[in-house]
This record gives structure tokens, C-alpha cells and sequence, in this order.
């Protein structure tokens, strides 16, 4: 006699992290209208439009939170911004019917950097980065609105952002959020397609893509990452079927920035250290 | 037996301002017959306070008073039992902790205090490192029978609700804050699914009532998770608050419910004769006389 083996399915170890994107926003919706209106008493959001899907997925769903007369998009291009990042952000403010405006930092940039000719591009892009921050913050007290961030979980893992500029945002939406989730979340919003679409980009230098700088796409970073935050080692992703030279990539970045996810380190003298003994949470 | 579990959304630290509300809302309890009403752990204060929880909790009775006068003010002269979870101040020792109250026009009578015995101290949890654990689970005796207290992670460890049950509890009253997470799957946070599954199990097995209440609101970044329920013993939901924002659910339940659900699954029965057996094994790690001892 034989009798059948019933064994469990087999899932895809190595795939990108799932998502319910209608649970999600409905969850993020509530998660602004909360931490915004009712946490701070603040009626109005301001999103730095970048013409990428991080921002559009938070712009929409500040729009579905606040409604989208409370929502401030602001376009802050330097000189040689993709010209298709300005119009794609604008697909953005029209679909949802944001306020919007420019502010060039092209002055303010250059008017510091030409003290600085020598600057690397990677000092260039935290200086653009960090402008634009001050942009959104000081937008925010002309308008009595609250800057919302629109770093996703894949760059603030990796490092791959400017600290005290794209991370400085006192709100994030999706800041738990994987790169591969937040464009499913864009899909299920009615982000525009080209925003969808297209190659991510920082735009802090020409052609420059995030998965260029990178070295390893989006989707197989999630995968990564979600597997090293559950206490995987590189050597059982490997037995699983990862690529080790993408482990060793994405454990790199992970395992040298976990500075860029704490604030300043303050030397302890008391019993009463902030953070340290004086323990209070932030919406208290 | 009259049942309404308010689902609460408090402003986070702000004890008066949110005791105030409580009174607005008793108001609109009170205006239809009810007999228990349940509100969430840490109902009047928000969940994680961290080192403000020190001047938030304060003594049984100041909070027994506190309540009672929020609900005798917009319902003089209504007897109502209130269960309510706060941060206790017992003498410098600080417990996560729940009171059931009897309120009369004559009296406001404490009937029991549960302290939180199961303290979530990782990942996002942190409640060790301010507070005490409890070391009693008690069962109490009320007007509506035996009845016993678990505060959220207490219901998660199935011995609680299996002693209270032995001990003869028959309504279980579980206070909870419960962060909401996971979105990968279906249509539901994973956290509200084992959480159903928990509380519809744990009614099942021992042929109880369970009446879950919830917190609500998002507490910088974490959402809580409200999903106030009463289940059946039959393990049946029979009606459940949105997963968001405050609300009241209530229920009319025939205590009779209790005996019927033992008589077709007699689990609890079982468990009564064979437990002593499974305690006396000699295997398990439990505190026992040492040989010498006289």
C-alpha cells in the first residue's frame, strides 16, 4: 500500500515582502489624522515633491488624511534637476488637486557652494539635500503646517539618505514601508504611472539612479533585508538561495549606518540624561 | 446580564481631560440599561508612557473615586459595576493594573484590583523596565457570578485563563492596548487575527464569556488596535468594535449561555479531573518542598 505524502507548500524565500495596500492606507490615513491633527493640532501637511513615488504616495495619502486643500506640495529644483522630475511632480498636484509651488535652491546652493568649489558630489548632494529641508521646515512655519517625511524602510536601512535632511521630518507615513511596498501602495492609490514607472533616482546628480548607486535592485534588497531583520545570517540566505555578493551588499550598508537611524550621540554626566534615564514619550 | 465595553481613544497623559470625556460618555452608557461596563488598559492615559508613568499612576482608591464620580454624576442613583485598567501607584511600587468596581448610590466598593502579571518587555514593549508584575491571578464573585481579570499579554499565555477557569471563573474581563502590525496578508492586520483567534479559543476551550476591550489611537506611530469584542462560550464573536477610533459595543448576555456550552463541550470538566494529575508530574519545573526541609 502507498499512501500520500502531503507536504508543506513551498514559499519563495527570496521574494520582496508582501503588502495589503488597501489595509495599509486605510491604516496610514488614520496614522496621519491622528499624529497631525489630533497629536500636534496642526490642520495642514507640507510634502517636498520630488517627482518620485515616495513623495507621491505620501502627498495621497496626506490628501485622503487632511484632504487635499490641506496638503502643500513643494517642487525644489537645482539647476540640473531632471527637468522630468518637475513635471512628474506636478502629475502628482494635479491628479489630487494639491496646492502647489517652486522654490529654486539653485541661489542658496551655489551661493554657498562657490565658497566650496572643491566639494565632492557627495557633499553636493547632502547640501542640496539639507536645503531642501530647511525649504520644508521654514514652509511649514509660513503656513502653520507639519513637514512630512517621505523616507521609505529599503533607504533608511541601507543609510542611502542624507541625515538630518530627508530623515528630519517629525511624521512618516512610510518610513515601515519596503521600496517594493510603497509602489504597490502607489499602484492601489492612482499614483501616475510614469511616477510609478520609472528608475529611482535621488537626482542629486545627472543619471544618477538609486539601484546604479546601490548595486542591487529594489525588489532583491527587500527580500534581503526582511530576511536579515528576522535573525537570518548571510550564510542562511545563501543555503536558501541568495546571491551572497547582494547579501554581503545590502549587510554592509546595514550593519554601517546604524548611526543614521539614532539621534546624536550625548555623553552621559547624570542620572537625568535625556533619553537615557529621563524617559518621556514623544507625544506625551 | 447588560454589557457595554467602551473603546477608548485618550489624549495621551491627559488623565483630567480625558476623565472629563469619560463622564460625557457614561451619560450616553447610562441612558439604556447596563450592568458592567469595561473599558481598556490604560484607558485614561494612553499605553506607553515610559517614565511619565510615575506621575500618572496613582492609589485604588483616588482612581475608584475618580470613576465613580464620573459615572454617578450623569447617572445618580444607578448601580453599575466598572472594570477599568490604569497605572497603580501601591506605595512606590507601580503595577499595569485593572480595578472592578461596584458603584451604588450608597457605596463605591472595590471589589478586586488584578495586576498585570505578563509584562511585554521586548521589541516595542517596554513595561519591566517601569513597572512591577503582579503575582496573583485571582477569581472574585459578583452579582453576575465568578468572574476573573487578565490584562493583554496575560491572555496570551493559556495557563491564565485556564487557572482562572479551574478557579471557576466564568466571565473572563480582559483590559488590553494592543500595537497594530503586519500588513502582508489578508484583510486583516495579522496582530487583530491571533488576537481573535486567542480570545474565540480561549472562550471555547473553557465555555466562558470574555469581554475584550480594547485601546485605541495612535501613540507616536503605533496604532492601537481597539477590536473591543464579547465572545460567546461557544467561542462565538457576537459583536466586535472597528478596529479604529473610539465606540461602544454592547451585548445582552444569558449567563445560562455558560452551562449550556460546558454540557456540550465538556473541556473544563475534563481539565478539573485530569489537572491534578498534570500538576503532580514530577518533570515539571515547579517550586517544591526541599527534601530536607522540616
Amino acid at each position: 500500500m502507498t499512501l500520500p505524502i502531503i507536504e508543506p507548500r513551498q514559499t519563495d524565500f527570496t521574494q520582496p515582502p508582501a503588502i495589503n495596500p488597501a489595509l495599509t492606507a486605510q491604516w496610514l490615513e488614520a496614522f496621519l489624522k491622528d499624529e497631525i491633527v489630533g497629536g500636534r493640532g496642526i490642520a495642514r501637511a507640507v510634502v517636498g515633491l520630488s517627482g518620485g513615488v515616495d513623495s507621491a504616495v505620501t502627498a495621497y495619502l496626506c490628501a485622503r488624511a487632511l484632504g487635499p486643500k490641506n496638503v502643500f506640495g513643494v517642487r525644489m529644483p537645482y539647476t540640473h534637476s531632471s527637468p522630468s522630475s518637475l513635471t512628474d511632480a506636478r502629475l502628482v498636484t494635479e491628479a489630487i488637486g494639491l496646492n502647489e509651488c517652486t522654490i529654486e535652491i539653485t541661489a542658496a546652493a551655489d551661493g554657498y557652494l562657490s565658497c566650496e568649489p572643491d566639494a565632492d558630489a557627495r557633499r553636493r548632494g547632502n547640501v542640496l539635500a539639507r536645503l531642501r529641508m530647511l525649504v520644508l521646515f521654514d514652509q511649514s512655519a509660513k503656513l502653520n503646517a507639519l513637514p512630512v517625511g517621505t523616507g521609505n524602510k529599503t533607504e533608511r536601512l541601507l543609510g542611502y539618505f542624507t541625515w538630518h535632511a530627508d530623515d528630519s521630518p517629525p511624521v512618516n507615513p512610510i518610513g515601515d514601508l519596503y521600496k517594493s511596498q510603497v509602489w504597490k501602495l502607489a499602484e492601489y492609490l492612482g499614483v501616475p504611472k510614469p511616477l510609478v514607472d520609472k528608475a529611482p533616482s535621488a537626482d542629486l546628480e545627472a543619471n544618477q539612479t538609486d539601484e546604479g548607486d546601490l548595486g542591487i535592485t529594489y525588489a532583491k534588497a527587500d527580500a534581503v533585508l526582511t530576511r536579515i531583520l528576522e535573525g537570518y545570517t548571510n550564510d542562511q540566505l545563501v543555503a536558501r538561495g541568495f546571491d551572497r555578493s547582494e547579501v554581503e551588499i545590502v549587510r554592509k550598508r546595514l550593519d554601517g549606518t546604524h548611526w543614521k537611524r539614532h539621534l546624536p550621540t550625548t555623553a552621559m554626566l547624570s542620572n537625568t540624561a535625556i533619553n537615557e534615564f529621563y524617559l518621556r514619550p514623544v507625544d506625551f | 446580564m447588560n454589557v457595554a465595553i467602551v473603546q477608548t481613544k485618550p489624549r495621551k497623559g491627559k488623565y483630567r481631560e480625558n476623565l472629563h470625556e469619560l463622564r460625557e460618555v457614561f451619560a450616553q452608557v447610562g441612558s439604556e440599561p447596563v450592568d458592567l461596563i469595561v473599558l481598556p488598559e490604560a484607558a485614561l492615559t494612553g499605553y506607553f508612557l515610559e517614565g511619565a508613568v510615575y506621575e500618572l499612576a496613582m492609589d485604588a482608591p483616588a482612581f475608584a473615586d475618580d470613576i465613580a464620580a464620573a459615572w454617578l454624576e450623569p447617572n445618580p442613583k444607578k448601580d453599575v459595576d466598572i472594570v477599568c485598567g490604569f497605572y497603580e501607584n501601591s506605595d512606590g511600587t507601580y503595577y499595569n493594573s485593572a480595578m472592578y468596581l461596584q458603584i451604588s448610590s450608597r457605596e463605591v466598593h472595590i471589589k478586586h484590583v488584578h495586576r498585570k502579571m505578563f509584562l511585554p518587555t521586548y521589541g516595542v514593549f517596554d513595561e519591566e523596565r517601569f513597572l512591577s508584575r503582579g503575582r496573583h491571578l485571582k477569581t472574585f464573585d459578583t452579582r453576575f457570578g465568578r468572574m476573573a481579570m487578565l490584562i493583554c499579554e496575560d491572555s496570551w499565555h493559556a495557563i491564565m485563563p485556564t487557572i482562572a477557569a479551574v478557579k471557576g471563573a466564568r466571565i473572563l474581563v480582559i483590559p488590553s492596548a494592543a500595537p497594530g502590525r503586519g500588513i502582508e496578508g489578508g484583510d486583516e492586520l495579522t496582530s487583530i487575527v491571533r488576537w481573535r483567534a486567542i480570545l474565540e479559543s480561549i472562550a471555547a476551550e473553557h465555555g466562558v464569556f470574555l469581554l475584550y476591550a480594547g485601546l485605541a489611537g495612535f501613540e507616536g506611530g503605533k496604532g492601537m488596535t481597539g477590536s473591543s469584542r464579547i465572545v460567546d462560550p461557544r467561542g462565538r464573536t457576537i459583536v466586535e468594535a472597528p478596529l479604529l477610533g473610539a465606540s461602544i459595543i454592547r451585548a445582552t448576555l444569558d449567563l445560562r449561555e455558560i452551562d449550556l456550552a460546558r454540557a456540550t463541550l465538556p473541556l473544563l470538566g475534563d481539565l478539573n479531573a485530569v489537572l491534578p494529575d498534570l500538576l503532580l508530574d514530577e518533570e515539571l519545573p515547579l517550586p517544591r518542598p526541599s527534601a530536607g526541609a522540616s
